[in-house]
This record gives C-alpha cells, structure tokens and sequence, in this order.
C-alpha cells in the first residue's frame, strides 16, 4: 500500500473513531431519566396554566371569555378533531375552530396555529379532555 | 219562565247538596282558598347584560333578551305575568341592571323577578332591591301560591372575605368553573321564613317555587347545586302539589324528588353545556332529563331561548321556545307521577342533536 493510501486510512480510522465516540454520546443522551419526565411535565403544565388563563380572559373586543360557553373548556371536543366542520364546509383542525370562536362570538383577531398563546389555548383544552379516547371526524 | 230542565235540576242539586256540606269543605269552596285554576304565565331568564364600555354591551346577549321579550308580547291569549329568572346582569352593574330593565320594560305584563348570582355579588343585593324587587317574597295567583327564593346566597364567610373589591367577589361568583367558588344556598333566615310562610297554606294548594339555583344537588363544581337542599324539599314535603323552577343552568332539565317536580328553564344569553361533557368529575343530573339539542355556535340563538308554562289542576307544563329549533313541551305526567318531555321521552324516540359528550 503506498504511503499516501495509508495515512489515508489512518485519518479515516480516527475519524471514525471519533465519530462513534460521539454516537456513543448521543446515545447516552437519549436515556432520559425519571427527572427529565418530570422536568417536561412540569413544562407542559405551565403552559397548560398559562392557557388556563387566557381561557378565561376576554381575548377579543368584547370581554366575552371562552369559559363563558365552554366552563373547564367542555363541549369543545378536541379529540374529534379533525373533522368535517359541516358549518365551516371542509375538514378543519381544533386551532381553526378556537380562530372562528375568537373571530366571533369574542370579536377579536385569530392568531396563527404555533403561536405560543394559541399553543397554550389548546394545552389547556387537551388537559380537560385528557382520557377520552381520539375520535377524530366525529361530529 | 225560560230556565231549560237541565239548568232546574243543575240548581236543586246544588241546593240540597249544600244543604249537607260539612263546614270544611263550604269554606274552600267559597272561602280565602279557593280552588286552583288554570292559566300560563310566561318565564324569561339568564339574560347576562354584559357591558363593554360606557354605553356599549354586548350585541349577542342583548339580542337574546329583545327576542324572547318580542315573542313572549306575540303570545295570545295573554300570559297572567311574566317571572324574570334571575341573571339580568352579567357582573351586576347598575349600566347593566338599567339596559337589561330597559329591554324588560317593553315586556307587555306584570313582571315578578328572581334574583340571580349575577345580579346580586357585586353589591350584594342593594341596586336589585331598591330598584327592581324584594330579594324573596311570596303571592297567591288563582288558587296557586307562589314563592320566591333568593337561592343564590353563599357561606359568610366567603362573602365576607378581604376581597380587594367588590367586583373581585362578583367575578369569583361569575366564572361558573371557578375552583375557588363557593356553594349557593338558601341560608337559615329564608329557611325559616318558609317554614312560616308555608304554614298558612292548604296542604291541597299547589305550591309553585321560583328558584334561581336547583334546589338540588347536581353538578358541584358549576353550582348546579344548592347546598340546603334536602332542608328546603322537607319544607314542601307535606304539600300534594308542588313545583319547583329554577334558572342558573342554561339546558333543558327536569326531575320528580318524592312530591316535587323541578323544571329549569332556558337561559335567553348562551347555553352551558351538560355536566357529562366535562369528563373529568362525575355528576348527578337525572336520568329523566332528555336533553335539549346541542348548540351550533354558528347560529348565535342556538340552544337559547324561553318558554311559557301552563298550570292544569296545579301542575305545570314548560313549553320551551326554541329558535329555529323544535319547541320542546315537558309535562307532568299524572299516569307517571313525574314530569315528560311529550314527544321525545322513550328511548327510541330520541335523535342525534340530543346526545351529548
């Protein structure tokens, strides 16, 4: 083998070695713990209350608040979602319908699908429904 | 002389009965009580006058209120008098007690008023008693007594907590999820009013209450539930007729407890939904109850409205008024024993609107 091919495989043998080591952390990493669950949960809530919050604030024009049809956000069934909304004539996601009741019954500005108040609006929605099972397109 | 066989006979029969009448039976006929008659009155509630600012209110709720107080003037022949069910105001201010009065004024008929929590926990009270009515009252209506319940009320020591304002106590009491809340209730005072009240009255005489909470035990966590209950149902155990129709809750729902009938009534602003779409907590609302069609927020009237209520020999009938919905009858059945919706109360008549999750 000439002298260049072998340095050649030496770099590429490092290199290799290098880059399994850093695998090999990587996968250390992923092993997330029982206070990494924690951690995220704890997250999860907080933006669970934040959405809490807005839920029972006036968010259009009006001060009409979302808990004033929807106490603990009931009769928002957002495991139908999607579905038909044969008002709207297309299927339609959760974040569109909470947009129409923003729109109107709140009289106020809809807000784009990851925007974080919008994001905590529908945490908060989730929560209260947590258990029912999905049934997406239900009416 | 033109007086027809019939009637001749009609009258000596009448003569000679009342020739062997005992006392007793000679007084209720022609004495203070008289017999029960039929008549309708009419039932307009949960208006929530909701003020944004100055002169401006919500449109959604106020239309509700000027739509059933036009309908309600279309019916014929004239209801007696109209109940207001309690919950005029959103947050009981007086903007809002004024323009809710201010519809209410062109309600074509006596009005008798039920408070409602809305009404009462901004200033406890003072505004509905000095401009629209005594908080609790009774009156007799052909041959019906009628009673008035301030069921609303609350423990002191919520009421007389160190708020920061009186609007912060009203806000509590506003949100109907509010963890924080506090369970309504009639309180001793009124209890004892009642019993005094109810001591003088037949135990023949239908006895008809207006409440704006159930006078039951429902759904804890949205105060579908007054917390002396059982104390006030054992006030009217001796009666044989009574009837007891509360407001607050904003849904068709109906039950029979022993001797009393319970009817609520529509709510004229939004609809609430039923205490099994919140999944979480379980509930006691009867069986009994077919449940009115679940809303389409996409029609603003949807699941509102009002109704009139019809008295046959001392029992009721609701007839609810639904906007662009079926009008649903719910009648105590003397075969059952027990108030029925007239059309859908078998199983098998039920249809897709009325299930709700």
């Amino acid at each position: 083998m000439s002298k260049k091919k072998r340095l050649w495989g030496i770099f590429l043998a490092v290199l290799m070695g290098a880059i399994s080591m850093a695998v090999g952390f990587s996968i250390q990493a992923g092993e997330f713990t029982q206070a990494d669950l924690e951690r995220w949960d704890r997250e999860f809530m907080s933006v669970v209350t934040e959405g809490d919050k807005l839920f029972h604030s006036a968010l259009g024009k009006n001060q009409v608040s979302c808990d004033q049809c929807h106490p603990n956000a009931a009769n928002t069934h957002p495991e139908t979602y999607p579905k038909f909304q044969q008002q709207i004539g297309r299927v339609v996601n959760l974040f569109e319908m909470v947009n129409w009741c923003i729109e109107n019954p709140l009289e106020g500005e809809p807000m784009l699908a990851d925007d974080p108040k919008m994001v905590a609006i529908l945490s908060y929605i989730h929560h209260e429904r947590r258990g029912v099972p999905l049934a997406p397109g239900k009416h | 002389m033109t007086m027809n066989r019939r009637a001749f006979l009609k009258t000596t029969a009448a003569g000679l009965i009342g020739a062997a009448l005992p006392l007793r039976l000679v007084k209720v006929a022609f004495g203070a009580d008289s017999p029960a008659q039929d008549f309708t009155f009419g039932y307009i509630s949960d208006a929530h006058i909701q003020q944004i600012k100055g002169t401006k209110f919500v449109r959604n709720w106020d239309m509700g209120l000027i739509r059933a107080v036009r309908e309600a003037n279309l019916l014929t022949p004239k209801p007696d008098f109209f109940m207001f069910g309690g919950d005029l105001a959103q947050l009981g201010k007086k903007e809002e007690l004024d323009h809710g009065l201010e519809i209410m004024s062109n309600l074509r008929g006596k009005v008798y008023y039920v408070t409602g929590e809305h009404d009462y926990y901004l200033d406890l009270g003072e505004y509905w008693q000095s401009k629209i009515s005594p908080l609790y009252y009774s009156f007799d209506h052909k041959g019906i007594h009628f009673v008035v319940l301030n069921s609303i009320l609350t423990y002191d020591n919520w009421i007389h907590k160190k708020w920061d304002a009186p609007m912060d106590r009203m806000l509590a009491m506003a949100r109907l999820d509010n963890p924080d809340g506090s369970p309504f209730m009639v309180g001793d005072d009124q209890l004892a009013w009642l019993k005094k009240d109810l001591e003088k009255i037949d135990r023949a005489t239908p006895v008809v209450v207006f409440s704006h909470s159930p006078i039951q035990k429902i759904f804890k966590p949205w105060n579908f539930w007054t917390e002396d209950a059982e104390q006030v149902q054992a006030l009217l155990k001796p009666f044989e007729k009574v009837t007891i129709i509360y407001g607050h809750v904003h849904q068709i729902q109906y039950n029979q407890i022993g001797n009393i009938s319970f009817h609520a009534v529509m709510a004229t602003a939004w609809p609430w939904p039923y205490p099994e779409s919140y999944t979480q907590l379980p509930n006691c609302l009867s069986k009994l109850t077919v449940p009115m069609n679940r809303a389409d927020p996409f029609f603003e009237r949807d699941a509102t409205g009002w109704q009139y209520i019809d008295l046959d020999k001392g029992r009721t009938a609701m007839r609810y008024q639904l906007p662009d919905n079926t009008n649903r009858t719910v009648a105590y059945s003397t075969q059952d024993g027990r108030p029925e919706d007239l059309t859908y109360q078998e199983y098998r008549n039920r249809i897709p609107p009325q299930r709700h999750y």
